[in-house]
Formats: C-alpha cells, sequence, structure tokens
C-alpha cells in the first residue's frame, strides 16, 4: 500500500493556478526530493500536503493511507501523520516551545484515543531529541522560535518532527539559509528518523543537502509540473548544469493551451 | 440645611451626545434628593461635610462628562446620565460565606467583603496580619477619625477634572481602609471583593477606598468588582493609594461584573521618594467600563509600572484612561496595556503623560497592543503627551491586529485544532500582561480569570467549527 498517491493535482493561489497537474506516488521508508526553480511550485505543494486552507484546489486527488487528505483540515493531516518542516517557521511570543510541543503531542494522542503525556513522560524524551539537535536546554522555556537564529529555528523543526513521529515528514527548504554545521546536525536529526514504516518528502533548492540526507527519488518541478524524475544522479545533473536546460524542455514540451 | 448652598435654579442641564440636549434638571434633582436625604441622616464630622459638600457642588456644577471633554472623547455616559439611580438600602444579612467561594483568591492574608459598597465584617475574612497591619472598613475608621484619615482622605482625588471623583466625593460612605506601617512586608494579598447584589431598580454605589502604606512597607492589593444577579448598577468607585518613600506596591484591579453594569473606576497613586508601584488592570466584566489610573511621581526615583487587559466582547465598552504624572526628576514609568475585543466591543485605551517643569530625567514608556476578532470590534487608542521639562525620554506605540493566520497554520499544522490555536495564541497575548506581574497568589489568581475568561469568549467557536 501506498502512503501518499497524489493523482493530476491542480491549486491555485488568488486565482493564479500554481500546480498544474502533479502525479506522485511516495511509499512506506521512500525518500523522495523535489526540486526546481523559484516559483515552480515545490512550497505550494508542500503546504497543500499539510492544508494550508490558502490554497484552493481545484483539480485532482491526494490519498494519504487510502483516506482522502484534501478533506483534511490542517490538524486532521496533522493527527494522521504527515508533518510539514516550515521554510519559515513562524514566531509565537507567549507561548513555550515545551509547552506547545506537549500540547501537539498530546492533540494527536487525543486523535487516534490514546493516553495523554504528561509532564513528567514528555521533559526526558524532548531533553533526549534536544540533544539529538545539538540545542540548549534553555530553549525549552522559552516561546517557540522567538529571538531564534534561522539555524535555531530549522533545528527545532526537526526537533518537533522527532517528538511527533510522523508518518510523513516534507521537509520544505530545511537546508535554506543553514551552514555547513547546521546543515549537518539538521541532516543527523533527519536520518535518525528514517525507517521503513516513515517517508520523507525534501523539497530543496539546492543539491547540497542531498549529500546528508540519501535521496531514494528526485523529481524536478517546472512550472507547477513534474517534468523529469529519475535517481540521486539526477541532483547532481542539477547541480553542474542549473535549471536552464530542465526549464526550456518543459516550454518545448508543455501543452499550448496553458 | 443652611449650609448647604444649592439650589434647583443653580442647576444646568447636562449635554448628552447624539441624543442632542436632554434636560436633565430633574435628574440631576433625584442626586440632590439622595444627597440630601443621606446628609440629614446621623451625624457627620464637619471636615467630612465640607469635603462632601464642596465635592457635590463641584459635580452640580460640571454635571457628567460629554464626549465633547477631551478627555472623554471616546466615552459616551450619556447611558448614565440618562438613568435615575438611587442608593442601596442597608445589607440586610441576606448572604452566607457560600455566596463567596467563587471568588476566593488562594493564599489571601485577608479578604473584606463589601456588599454593594457597604462592609460587611461577618462575611470577611481576617487571617493573621503582622502587627503594624491596619485593615477595616473605612466607615469604621471615620468614626475614629485617625490622623492618618483626615491627612490623606480626599487629599489626593481631582474632584474639580473629573465629575465622577466629585460625586463618589460626594456620596462615598464606607469602603476599604488599609494603613501598612513603616517597612512591614505583607507577602499575601489584601482581597477587597466588592459585590454588587441584583438591582431591580437603577442603583448607585460609591465605594471608597484609601490605602496608606508608609515607607518602606511591601504590599499586595487586589480589588476585585462582581455581580451577584443582575441589573442597572452604577459602581463609582475612587482609590486613593499613598505609596510612601521606598516602598513596593502592587495594586490590582479586577472589573468583571454582569454585563448591564456600570463601573467607574479612578486610581489615583500618590507615590513618594523611590517608591514602586505596579497597578495592574483586568477589565473582563462589566457593560461601560471606564478605569482611570492616575499615578503622581511626587519624589525623586520613583517606579511606575500600568500593566493592564480589557478583554470585551457582546456590547461592551472599556475605557482606559492613564493619566501619568511626572512631578520629580530620575522617575519611571511604564504602561503596558493589551486589548482583545470580539463582537461589538469597544475598546479605548487613552494615555496622558504629563511631564511637569521640574522632572528632569523623567524616562516615560507607553504601548497598547490590541486583537481584535470581528469585524465590528473596535479600539480607539491614543497617546497625550504634555512635556515641559527638556531633558526626558517619552515614549509611545500601539499596534492593532489580527489573531495571525500564519501562527494560526502552524500551531494547527501540529495537530491542536482550530478553537484550541486560536485559544492558545489569546492566552499568549493576555500571558504578556500576567509576565509583568510578580510571581504570587495575586499573578496565580489573575492568570486563573484571564485563562477562564477567554475560555469563555472562545466557546462560541465550538459550535462554529
Amino acid at each position: 500500500m501506498s502512503l501518499l498517491k497524489i493523482k493530476n493535482l491542480h491549486a491555485n493561489v488568488a486565482g493564479h493556478e500554481i500546480l498544474k497537474g502533479i502525479d506522485l506516488t511516495i511509499n512506506p521508508g521512500e525518500v523522495h526530493s523535489i526540486m526546481g526553480p523559484n516559483g515552480s511550485g515545490k512550497s505550494t505543494l508542500a503546504q497543500v500536503l499539510s492544508r494550508r486552507q490558502t490554497y484552493e484546489v481545484t483539480a485532482g486527488e491526494v490519498l494519504f493511507q487510502e483516506k482522502d487528505l484534501l478533506a483534511m483540515k490542517p490538524e486532521e493531516a496533522a493527527c494522521e501523520g504527515v508533518f510539514l518542516a516550515f521554510q519559515y517557521p513562524v514566531e509565537i511570543p507567549g507561548i513555550g516551545n515545551a509547552y506547545f510541543l506537549r500540547s501537539a503531542l498530546n492533540a494527536m494522542h487525543k486523535y487516534r484515543g490514546q493516553d495523554e503525556v504528561d509532564a513528567m513522560d514528555f521533559l526526558p524524551m524532548y531533553r533526549e531529541k534536544l540533544k539529538l539537535l545539538e540545542m540548549d536546554e534553555k530553549l525549552m522555556s522559552r516561546s517557540v522560535n522567538e529571538g531564534f537564529s534561522g539555524g535555531e529555528k530549522k533545528r527545532n523543526e526537526i526537533l518537533q518532527m522527532a517528538v511527533l513521529e510522523p508518518k510523513l515528514a516534507i521537509l520544505d527548504e530545511t537546508d535554506s539559509g543553514l551552514d555547513i554545521d547546521a546543515l549537518r546536525i539538521v541532516a543527523k536529526g533527519v536520518n535518525a528518523m528514517r525507517n521503513p514504516d516513515r517517508a520523507m518528502l525534501v523539497v530543496t533548492h539546492y543539491q547540497r543537502l542531498l549529500n546528508y540526507i540519501a535521496t531514494d527519488f528526485v523529481h524536478v518541478l517546472v512550472d507547477g509540473r513534474i517534468v523529469r524524475s529519475g535517481g540521486p544522479e539526477l541532483a547532481l545533473e542539477l547541480e553542474e548544469k542549473g535549471y536552464g536546460w530542465i526549464e526550456a524542455e518543459a516550454r518545448q514540451t508543455a501543452p499550448a493551451s496553458v | 440645611m443652611a449650609g448647604l448652598k444649592l439650589r434647583r435654579d443653580r442647576l444646568r442641564p447636562l449635554r448628552c451626545d447624539g441624543e442632542g440636549l436632554i434636560t436633565t434638571a430633574e435628574h440631576l434633582d433625584n442626586y440632590l434628593e439622595s444627597f440630601t436625604a443621606k446628609r440629614s441622616s446621623g451625624h457627620t464630622f464637619p471636615w467630612l461635610r465640607k469635603l462632601r459638600e464642596d465635592a457635590f457642588a463641584r459635580f452640580c456644577e460640571t454635571g457628567f462628562p460629554t464626549t465633547h471633554d477631551e478627555d472623554w472623547r471616546f466615552t459616551s455616559v450619556a447611558a448614565i446620565a440618562r438613568k435615575v439611580f438611587s442608593l442601596p438600602k442597608q445589607y440586610a444579612g441576606n448572604l452566607s460565606h457560600s455566596d463567596f467561594k467563587p471568588w476566593q483568591v488562594e493564599g489571601a492574608a485577608v479578604r473584606l467583603v463589601f456588599v454593594d459598597g457597604e462592609f460587611v465584617r461577618a462575611l470577611s475574612a481576617f487571617g493573621a496580619l503582622p502587627p503594624g497591619v491596619k485593615i477595616s472598613g473605612l466607615k469604621e475608621e471615620i468614626e475614629k477619625t485617625s490622623t492618618a484619615l483626615q491627612a490623606h482622605l480626599g487629599r489626593h482625588l481631582d474632584i474639580q477634572r473629573d465629575a465622577f471623583c466629585a460625586l463618589n466625593t460626594a456620596f462615598a460612605e464606607d469602603g476599604a481602609f488599609v494603613q501598612v506601617a513603616r517597612g512591614v512586608t505583607l507577602e499575601a494579598p489584601i482581597h477587597l471583593l466588592f459585590v454588587s447584589t441584583a438591582a431591580d431598580a437603577p442603583r448607585m454605589i460609591h465605594p471608597r477606598n484609601l490605602l496608606i502604606f508608609e515607607r518602606e512597607s511591601q504590599v499586595t492589593v487586589i480589588e476585585d468588582y462582581v455581580s451577584l444577579g443582575g441589573g442597572a448598577v452604577l459602581c463609582n468607585t475612587a482609590t486613593e493609594l499613598i505609596a510612601g518613600e521606598n516602598s513596593t506596591i502592587a495594586h490590582f484591579m479586577i472589573e468583571r461584573e454582569s454585563p448591564d453594569a456600570f463601573n467607574i473606576s479612578t486610581l489615583r497613586i500618590q507615590q513618594e521618594r523611590s517608591a514602586n508601584v505596579a497597578s495592574h488592570s483586568l477589565l473582563l466584566g462589566g457593560g461601560l467600563v471606564r478605569n482611570n489610573v492616575h499615578p503622581v511621581l511626587a519624589g525623586e526615583g520613583g517606579e511606575c509600572l500600568i500593566n493592564g487587559l480589557f478583554v470585551g466582547d457582546g456590547q461592551q465598552h472599556l475605557d482606559n484612561y492613564m493619566h501619568v504624572e511626572h512631578a520629580s526628576p530620575h522617575c519611571g514609568s511604564r504602561q503596558f496595556y493589551n486589548g482583545i475585543l470580539d463582537g461589538h466591543a469597544h475598546g479605548v485605551f487613552h494615555g496622558r503623560i504629563v511631564v511637569h517643569k521640574d522632572a528632569q530625567k523623567t524616562d516615560a514608556k507607553q504601548t497598547n497592543r490590541n486583537l481584535l476578532l470581528s469585524d465590528d470590534a473596535q479600539i480607539d487608542t491614543k497617546p497625550q503627551l504634555e512635556i515641559y521639562a527638556d531633558d526626558v525620554k517619552c515614549t509611545h506605540g500601539a499596534t492593532i491586529g489580527q489573531i495571525e493566520e500564519n501562527a494560526l497554520f502552524y500551531l494547527r499544522s501540529r495537530g491542536i485544532d482550530e478553537v484550541s490555536a486560536r485559544r492558545l495564541l489569546l492566552q499568549a497575548f493576555a500571558g504578556e500582561c500576567l509576565g509583568r506581574m510578580k510571581p504570587g497568589a495575586a499573578h496565580d489568581y489573575a492568570e486563573r480569570l484571564i485563562y477562564e475568561h477567554l475560555l469563555l469568549i472562545t466557546s462560541h467557536l465550538t459550535a462554529g467549527s
């Protein structure tokens, strides 16, 4: 059974069609990378899958574990096991990191009919994940992402992922803006999460990340369509030649009516 | 009666906004009647009689303010001016301790209960108090006419400028009297609970508090206004708070009366040298609410924090009027007010800072942040700086916004449902106000009230989503 099945997905933002027919199947345990130039729809795809309502799906279907993902609210998708590591994590003053994350975990437990996790059980687990991501314990009591550096914010995303243990982790340009040390730490966190039941969708602009996170498949997104799919070697080719050639190719093969 | 110089022909009509002029001679008549009746019952000390008569005369001169009045630009009190209020009857002894259970402050040192403004000893709870702490009803204290009382009662409140203060001074009979001696620290808060009972006919009550904190004392006081039943009650309260040299004082004003209540409150703080005062206001209830906070930094090196949260929905009108007077050099004042408004609620933040000529090195800051949760909610925010010294630092800022969509989505993307996510964000916003309170029983009480209130105002969301 595939974990995620996207069929002919079309989506608009403010009347503009951004996704123009995406087909993608992801099986448990696989890592897929979506690459593409700016404005190709990479982030839109990530946001649609995590059910952000500002994107209007105009056609197609998405099945997540055989369930209609497009009928879910963001919180339902999350509780079903979809996790989005944000490209720009949001600062939320006044809500502590640990409190926030425990609330999230308990919301999921409640959804699944599991017992609540109390602070006593939560903290040791949280501490362990903090260590994995080489984060300062002081961050626990600070507000969510408030005053965090860019690298700290991205690490905090992976930390949340590590605690919430999703079935599908979508990383939206998690590598952008990271220095090499931060990138290594983030990749270490991501790699520690890999297992045969969990799939990942890694959205990135740069091939660099894929040196640290081994990907099974690479898909190139241009103008709202996947124009090419292949193995990790495709990423290297893109790194070498840039996106220009593939965009030119895509223009030639695109339907004239669009 | 010879001393009373008022005559009906001297009463002028009151103006009321929006409805043109309404002839309120008969309304003023009503106040005159109440005043006369009160005056003739029981004896009064001459000094107090004079205080009251002067105040009443002043009230008759000015009448109620209108929105033409700069201080009242955003708040019409026509609904008050139009009503005929009568003074409450004496407390009938029909309440018991259990009626006050919901309003218990966990860990308070003492609780004074006032029923329709009248101090009721039988309902109050006095724990063990350290020596040097004197707490009683103001009426009892007036009977004793101590020197401290005479030195301060009515000496600080500005009855010339504010008609409600004049009205309070004219009618006030009872309230809290607290005197804390030099160097005494009272860790647990003093809880002053003002209960207005159900009113069949419009009723006015005028609680008056005198809080005297001597040099180097450290005290927390909670003024808490609640309703036992609804009805048109005008609760017009005034507090004179004297913070002696080097004292550390926290004052909480909590308004959560019923939606048909009018609550006008004035906190007049007199701050001596190096006194540190924190005023925390929580406006959660009431229909038409005006909260005046008026500190005068009268001695050098004083610090004043004026911290507030107002949360309105329905038709509530919540007006926060700050008047911070820097009268001495090297004083600091910080105003932080957060507002959350839903439904048709109307909030006002009017922050006036006056820096007197000699108050050099004043450092005054003012911040007002607002969240509007509906299209019909409204906020008027107005800074007003009057600076007569030349070496000062005064800053002000205001923001108005909605719940941030990004933050909401972020929380939801982690599995938190929309209603809970909204609540969390509101709690976080309100939490800024809590963060400025020192940890302790009063903080915990405020936290509980805010939390419960936010649950209440977001409860309609559950049905909708």
